[in-house]
Parts: C-alpha cells; structure tokens; sequence
C-alpha cells in the first residue's frame, strides 16, 4: 500500500471486508510495516515449508486480525452467532491443517504435540493418548451413541461447534486494537 | 416454605443438642464467673441457690463459703480454672453440632445459608447466658480478635483462591473493591451525617468523623459464608463469582485499613484540624498501607516455598511450616502498620503454588483440612458471639440510626454497583449485564467483619457506641437473613448465565492453544495485554522461581495433569459405584454390574503394582470451586488401589472387547495407555507370541497391543463372568463363519494380513454394539455384522485408517 495510492478508497474497501474502523487500520498498517520491513509482504520465516502461504500481504494480515475483533456489545442475537461461527471457523483451520473439513486424530495429535512442546519432560506417548482421549470425549459429545459400524472419521466444523457450545469463545478470542499502548488488566 | 423454617428438623438430632444445652446450663454453679467482672456475692448466690433447688443428679452443688467444714473435701468442683476454655469449646461444639443438624435435614442447606444457623445458634446461647445472668467469656476484645480470630478466616480465604481466573479479572476486582468500599464508607457516613444533623432524631452529637466510621465499617461485606455457596449450586458464570470472590477478599483488608485511618483521625484532636493535608496524607497511607501489605506477604510467600524445598524428610512439619510463616506475615505487616489481611492473602497465593509441588500427599492434605477446620472455628467464634451479644441489655436503639442506615447500604451500594461497573465495562470485554450487576448488588451481604469492628470501637472516643453496635447487628441479620435466604431464588428466577465449565481435555486444549494464539496475535499486533504478561510470568517463573523453589523441579502441564486427574476419578467412579461410569473414556456401557470379586494371580497383581508406581505420577486435584464448608473429596487417595481395579477393569474391557476385535485398539488398551507406559514396558516380557507382527507404523503402539492379549493368557483365573462375554464372540464368530482365535494363535492366523494396523480411533461404536450383545442374548442372532474380525490390508494412510473398523467391509 503504498502512499501513491489512493489509500482512502482501499481503506473503505478494507473497512467493509473486515469490520475495523479506518483508525484500527491505519495502526495495524503501521504495525504491518514493522514487521515487514516497509516491504508489501510478511514472509514466512519459519525455516520448514510448513503453513499454507509464504507471504501474506496486508489484506491477508487484516483479515487473520478480524477475527480476534472483541464482540461488539450492540450486536443482535444473529451477527453475535455469526461472529461466534466466524471465530470458530479460523480456529478450526488452526487444527486442520490439510483444509479437508475434518479434524482427523493424526491432526489432532500434533495440535497436542506442539502445544506440549514446551514441556520436555512429557513422553510423545503422553500426547498422543492424550489426543486420542480427546477425540474419544468429542466422539461421545458429537455423535453421542454411534452405531456399530459408524466409524469416526475426524471432527466436522459442526462437531467443533458442538464442543465448544459452552465454552465463551467470545471472551477468549479477542483483541483490542485500537489501544495498542495501554495494557488491558481486565479481562 | 418460610414456616418450615423453625420446625426441628428432626427430634434426634436436636436431643443432643438439647442435652448439651441442659449441661451448659447446669454448669452454672459456683465461683466467680468472670475475671473482669468483680465478683459480686449476691448476684452468684441467686444462681447458686437457683440451680441448686433444681440441680439434677449431675450438678454437684458445692458452696465456696466458709461454712464448709475444714476436713478434705473428696470431691470438690472448680469453676474458675476452665471457665473460659471450657466455655469457649462448648459453644464450638454447639456449632458443630448445629451445622450437624442443619446439613442432616435436607431442605435447610437450600433454604438459608450457614452463617443464619450460626447467628441462631448463637442467639440462643446469647439468650441462655443472659437469662442466666453470667456474663459470656471475654472471647472478644480487640486484639484477640485481631490477632487469632480474623488470620485464619483471611488465611483460609487467600489460599483456596481460584488463581487464574483471578488474575484475569484483577483490573475489575481492584477497581470495584477498592472504589466500591472507598464510595461506600464517605457514602454511607456523609448521608448519615446529615442525617444526623437533622435534631429531631437526637443525634446531633454524632459528629461527621464517627459517621464516616461507621460508614467504613458498615461497608464491609462478607458475602463469602452464604452467596458463594449458592453460586456454586447454581453454577453462575466464573466472573461473576470471581467478582463477589474477590470483592470479600480485598474487601476486609480495605476497611480495616480505611477504620485504622479514620481511628487514627479520630484521635487526632477534633475534626475542625484536619487539614486537606492529612486528608492526602490519609490516602497516600491507604496505598501504602495496602502496597506495602502485599509485598511483605509475597516475601513470605517467597520465603516458605523456598524452605519447604528441604523438607522431605521431615514431613511432619511442613503444615507448620506454611501456619507459621503465613501468620508470621501478618504480624510482621501488621508492626509495621501495614495492612496484615492483604499480606496474609499474598501469602497464602504466593506460597500456595509452591508449597503444593514440595509437600508430601499427606501433608497436603492436613494443610488443606487444617485451614479449613481453623477458619471455621474463628468464623463460628464470631457469630456465636455475635448472637451472644445480640441478647443483651447493651443496645440503644434509634429508630432513625438503623432505618436509615439500613436504607442507606442499600442505595449506595446500589450505586457503587452501578456506576462503577458501568465505568469498567467500557474495558471489559466481558461486560457484566445488568442481570449481573444486580445479582453483585443483592448479595452484598454485612457479616462478621462489621460485628467485629463495631464492638471494637473505642467507647471513650465513642459514646454512642451502643447505638451503632444495635445499627451494625440489625443490618447484619437483615442481610444475611433476608439477602442471604432469597438470593438463591433471585438466581434462579433471574437465570444469570451458567457457567459451563464441564472439564474436558477437549475444553482445555481449546483453551490451552487459546492462549498461545492470543498470545501471539497480541504479539503480532504489537498490543500487551494480560495474556502477554502472564505469559512473560510464566516463562519468569519456570526460569527462574522453579528451580529455586521447587524440590524437583518437573515442569507441570495442566493439560497432562487434568488429564491424569481425569483419569483418576474415572477410577474411582468405577470402584466405588461398581458400575461402570459413561464419561468419555468409558464405553457408553448400560449399567454393567460387576459382580463377584476379580482375581488375578499374585504375579500379575506385583507386575501391575510394579509399573504403576513407576510410571504413575500423582496429580494433586486442583481445588477448582470454593466452598467455605466442604472440601472437594480427594480423589488421589487411596491411588495405587485404584488404579490396581482399574487395570483390571481395562483387562476385563479388553478381553471381551478384545475377542471381537482382536487387531483392533479397544478401549482398554487405550485406557491403559493413558497411563503412560514407558517404552520399556515389562509386559513385553509375557507378549504373545507373534504380537510383533501387529506393528504399526508407529512403533510406540506396538506396546499396547501386547496388553491386549495378556489376559487370554489367564482366561482360566478369571470369573465366569469374564469368561462368558468370551464365549459369546467366539460363538458368533463361528456362526459368523468366522475363526477367532483366542490366545496365541490369532496371532498366526493373521500375521500376514496385520501388517497394516493402525490404532482405531473409535472403538466406541462396535462397543457399544458389543455390549448390547450382553444385556441381551436374543439378540446375538440379529447381531452379525459387529464381531467380525476388523483389519485391513490396505496400506494405511492418515485418512483411512478409520475403514479398518468397518465389519465386513468390502475392499475399498
């Protein structure tokens, strides 16, 4: 984005895209130009091919950004369920990472793996069975009682809905963006 | 169902307590009642001749006068030595009691909270005493109170603190205690001034600095004995509680530093010299004071932990040691004249994190249960107490004071609620609803801390102090009866949002990555939250504070440890109910019952015990609720037992689940490996033979499978119980045309085909089939898709494993 375009026209494009004020835009555009170096892209700097894109631009940026957007306290019952879905959606496509529809156990099992990383003392058997009892627990919220030959292929996006029903995505999954300086003590 | 209210509950459980009273009554005999008190013969020699007309068999009426004859007296009573502890226990034992009967009648819990009990019980003892004319043991005076009653109410408070959601909230928390009690007490003592000045109701002669001590002390809430039970019945979400929670945890140390300032003030000559100077200077103390409180309380904290690194040989004294340092702090803040509540709280938050991963199991627990039984005693204390001064000739009551007192708390703190979370919701992004905010309102409820403080008040700076004891008391009982019996209802009918924390791996996994991915976007976006810094304290914390803190620093994941605990109860379950529970582990199984004992052979039984201990790490339970009465019940106790049923409730799964599918993962070897063999698994020593061909990619899953077939190995130790579900499949297989092999020569018969296994995801659905298979035996006919033999030739990719489940699938 560079300042010989007309910015104003992309920033209202971007406005309607993602639902930032032009304000959050401008800041984000700023941050966008830290971490890029004043380049039009953010590379992947990961050292292994692993992700789905190399580069994202700042479209791409603003758009990952609008799902941590806090729920608006005026939002009807419909745009708060569609927000909800929209946030569940992206963290859906953190745990699927081959973009099939389903969380498969292999899936989940290194979802588990990375998020016990850190920890070098937990044996990867540890992990896995702990995936494996996660997806047992989601099996038996999702479909309930399965019939013999049902077989239990990977999480849908309705069965990740499912489990999450009772959990407040909204509260965990949100940013403010517009005070970057301050330091949010509240939760 | 308010009538049903003074009914006893039931005759047997109040006789005790009858008789108790019966002997404390006839106790009365004799000597001087009270050291403070100059005995006055002519008022003792009334209950003297009194109860000696009605003395039963068990009063012995002796007379201290000396018309006694000079010889030895054989059997002699005195009074005096243990009045006070002797009455001081009675009147604990009253209470335990009376909670006794008030948890064994069912609809009391529901219907009024404890802390009602209390004030009756001690209402009743009030009016014994008073009808006996005795005069009550000095349990209450200012530093008694001060220095052993209140440390263990806020010691108990602050160490079963649910800390992260507290931490979170902090902003709110801090805002809403501190302005909330600051509002409240010039609130409350400014209205009450004018109150005051209006001559008709007699009070001129209050002036404004002892209305704004009353105010402090009036807005002193202590919502903790009754509405925190309630909410944790109706599951209200973990905000709100944590509010309320938070709010009576700062709230005692706010009041008391706030009525220390304004004591202070009092003292200081009259009001016209208070300059605004000393009004800044009062403030600055206020930060101070509560500042300089909590650091002392972290540096104990700090303190504790490090020493309980060293005491794994001498157990027995770890319980002291975190009794003695938490208390250590309160005293060492409270010389200084800082706020020794806040420190204490510190302490107790810092040091638990620490403590817990140090302390033996048992030394845990006593510190647990011995908090508890502590804060108890003090809080039972101070009701008892309370009701004892409630029946008494020391009130003046002042018909506008407590009216409009008690209008007053209302309103402001109606309005504290208001305005104050109006201004935080605009930074919350949870904002509290208005159906919340009431709730806030309503269960502000006055307790123990404003009694205390009322009759602590000075009587030379204080001569109305009667009058404000009298206002103080009708505001407690007004509150925590009417508020505090109603706001379950209010709950309910108000439907305030539930909580839904189930707890789940899934739930925590999400939560888990959560955090990891705000945290990051957070860092993406340049923005720093609070995610940020718990995650900056986290990495502070396991570099540096664990290695010096802890004993053997294992680095503790609260997935793998919910996990465990997870485990655990599902064990427990099982034993202590027999019936095999429905969690998500389990097989939605249909009330199976185990009969019959399980035996296994002694050499099994050593190996089990031999890889649990070694492989099993305990979890401590993480006291996740807080309920001032009830522990949760431990559910690691007892472990190695358990876990012993357990595995040989997973042999048992894997038996009959193994019969049908024989290459398959049932559950029992899931749930088995949920107990984190390592790969050195001595089961390996008595595999099958051939069980090495049911390899998998994945070489770890090899080990498991050994475990399957073990049990067929002892087929014959086993009850008919067990041995039926065997029968069942084989018979199907066979009329299935099928040849299921039990026991090693599965093996050989599929080797070649099993060279692709891949762990099955979801044993559940033929489980499920399987068990209906045993409830009903007609049934098997119909059932022949289920037990057929499952594997699959295929080469295993990660999305088709799931086709290896299906019975009689054709090739795909």
């Amino acid at each position: 984005m560079g300042s010989s375009q007309s910015t104003s026209e992309e920033v209202r494009e971007l406005v309607g895209k993602t639902g930032f004020s032009s304000d959050q835009i401008e800041q984000l555009h700023r941050r966008f130009k830290q971490l890029s170096g004043n380049q039009l892209t953010i590379r992947n700097l990961r050292k292994a091919p692993t992700g789905l894109a190399d580069e994202i631009n700042f479209e791409d940026f603003l758009t990952i950004m609008s799902y941590f957007r806090p729920i608006e306290t005026n939002m009807d019952e419909e745009q708060l369920e569609h927000c909800r879905k929209e946030k569940l959606r992206f963290l859906f496509h953190m745990y699927d990472s081959d973009s099939d529809g389903r969380i498969t156990l292999e899936e989940y099992r290194n979802v588990v793996e990375e998020l016990l990383s850190g920890n070098p003392h937990i044996e990867k058997e540890s992990a896995r069975s702990i995936a494996d009892g996660a997806m047992m627990e989601a099996a038996s919220v999702c479909v309930g009682q399965m019939q013999p030959d049902q077989v239990y292929e990977g999480i849908t996006f309705d069965d990740f809905l499912k489990i999450w029903q009772g959990i407040d995505i909204e509260t965990k999954m949100h940013v403010r963006f517009l005070n970057m300086e301050t330091i949010a003590l509240c939760h | 169902m308010a009538y049903h209210l003074f009914v006893p509950p039931n005759a047997w459980n109040w006789l005790p307590l009858l008789l108790l009273l019966v002997v404390v009554v006839f106790r009365f005999p004799g000597a001087a009642c009270d050291l403070n008190v100059s005995s006055n013969s002519t008022s003792h020699s009334e209950p003297k001749a009194h109860f000696a007309a009605a003395a039963a068999a068990a009063a012995v009426a002796t007379t201290a006068s000396s018309e006694q004859d000079e010889r030895l007296p054989v059997f002699s009573l005195d009074y005096d030595y243990v009045q006070i502890p002797y009455e001081v226990t009675l009147w604990i034992l009253l209470a335990s009691l009376a909670k006794i009967g008030f948890h064994l009648y069912h609809k009391l819990p529901g219907l009024m909270p404890e802390s009602c009990l209390l004030i009756i019980v001690g209402a009743l003892v009030g009016g014994i005493i008073f009808g006996t004319d005795h005069k009550s043991p000095p349990v209450m005076d200012s530093s008694i109170y001060f220095l052993y009653l209140l440390p263990p109410i806020v010691l108990e408070g602050g160490y079963f603190m649910p800390t992260r959601p507290f931490f979170e909230n902090i902003g709110s928390i801090l805002w809403w205690s501190g302005m909330g009690a600051l509002l409240n007490a010039f609130g409350i003592g400014l209205s009450l001034y004018l109150i005051c000045q209006v001559k008709a109701f007699g009070l001129s002669d209050v002036n404004l600095l002892q209305n704004l001590l009353f105010g402090s002390m009036i807005s002193a809430v202590d919502p903790v004995a009754a509405v925190l039970a309630v909410f944790e019945e109706a599951h209200v979400n973990e905000q709100l509680y944590m509010m309320i929670f938070g709010e009576a945890l700062l709230n005692d140390g706010i009041s008391v530093v706030l009525y220390n300032i304004l004591i202070a003030f009092t003292k200081m000559h009259k009001f016209e010299d208070i300059e605004p100077v000393d009004i800044l200077a009062g403030f600055a103390r206020f930060i101070v004071v509560g500042v300089g409180g909590v650091f002392f309380g972290i540096i104990f904290g700090f303190i504790s932990a490090f020493i309980t690194r060293f005491t794994q040989n001498i157990s027995a004294i770890e319980p002291l040691i975190v009794f003695m340092f938490s208390y250590l702090s309160y005293l060492a803040a409270e010389t200084l004249y800082l706020s020794g509540i806040l420190a204490i709280t510190a302490c107790a938050v810092t040091m638990k994190k620490y403590v817990e991963e140090n302390v033996s199991q048992t030394s845990y627990t006593t510190i647990k249960y011995f908090m508890k039984m502590l804060s108890s005693v003090s809080e039972t204390l101070i009701f008892i107490f309370m009701g004892v001064s409630t029946v008494g000739k020391d009130h003046e009551w002042n018909w506008a004071f407590v009216c409009f007192t008690l209008i007053f708390c209302q309103i402001w703190r109606a309005i504290s609620v208001f305005a104050l979370f109006y201004v935080s919701n605009q930074f919350r992004t949870f904002p509290f609803t208005v159906k919340d905010q009431c709730i806030i309102f309503y269960s502000g409820l006055r307790g123990a801390g404003s009694f205390s403080l009322a009759f602590l008040l000075p009587l030379s700076l204080f001569p109305r102090k009667k009058m404000f004891v009298t206002a103080t008391l009708v505001i407690i009982y007004f509150t925590v009866f009417i508020q505090g019996m109603t706001i379950g209802p209010l709950v309910r009918y108000l439907d305030v949002k539930k909580t839904n924390k189930k707890e789940s791996i899934n739930e925590e996994l999400h939560t888990r990555l959560m955090d990891h991915l705000k945290a990051g976007i957070e860092d993406v976006c340049g923005q720093w939250s609070h995610y940020q810094v718990r995650d900056k304290f986290k990495k502070f914390d396991h570099k540096y504070l664990r290695k010096i803190l802890i004993r053997e620093n294992q680095p503790k994941s609260s997935i793998v440890s919910l996990y465990k605990k997870l485990e655990m109860k599902q064990a427990i379950e099982m034993v202590e109910t027999g019936i095999l529970s429905t969690t998500a582990f389990m097989i939605p199984l249909q009330a199976q019952r185990i009969q019959g004992t399980k035996r296994l052979s002694p050499e099994d039984v050593e190996s089990m015990r031999d890889i649990l201990t070694h492989n099993m790490y305990q979890v401590r339970q993480r006291t996740l609720s807080y309920n001032k009465y009830n522990l949760r019940t431990e559910t690691s106790e007892k472990q190695a037992k358990e876990i012993l049923i357990r595995r040989q409730h997973t042999f048992r799964e894997s038996l009959r689940k193994g019969n049908s599918l024989p290459w398959g993962k049932p559950s029992g070897i899931k749930n088995i490996r949920y107990l984190s063999f390592p790969y050195s698994n001595p089961h390996s020593a008595n595999r099958e033979t051939g069980t090495g061909v049911f390899t998998d990619d994945d070489s770890s899953d090899a080990i498991f499978f050994p475990v399957t077939f073990k049990p067929h190995g002892r087929t014959g130790s086993l009850q008919e119980r067990r041995q039926q579900p065997e029968m069942i499949p084989m018979e199907r297989l066979r009329r299935g045309g099928r040849s299921l092999n039990l026991g090693g020569q599965r093996s050989a018969a599929r080797g070649d085909q099993m060279s692709r296994v891949r762990p099955p995801l979801i044993p559940k659905p033929q489980f499920h089939a399987v068990d209906e298979e045993y409830e009903s035996g007609e049934e098997e006919e119909e059932e022949t898709r289920v037990v057929g033999p499952r594997w699959t030739a295929e080469p295993r990719n990660g999305k088709e494993y799931h086709k290896s489940h299906s019975p009689l699938l054709p090739r795909k």
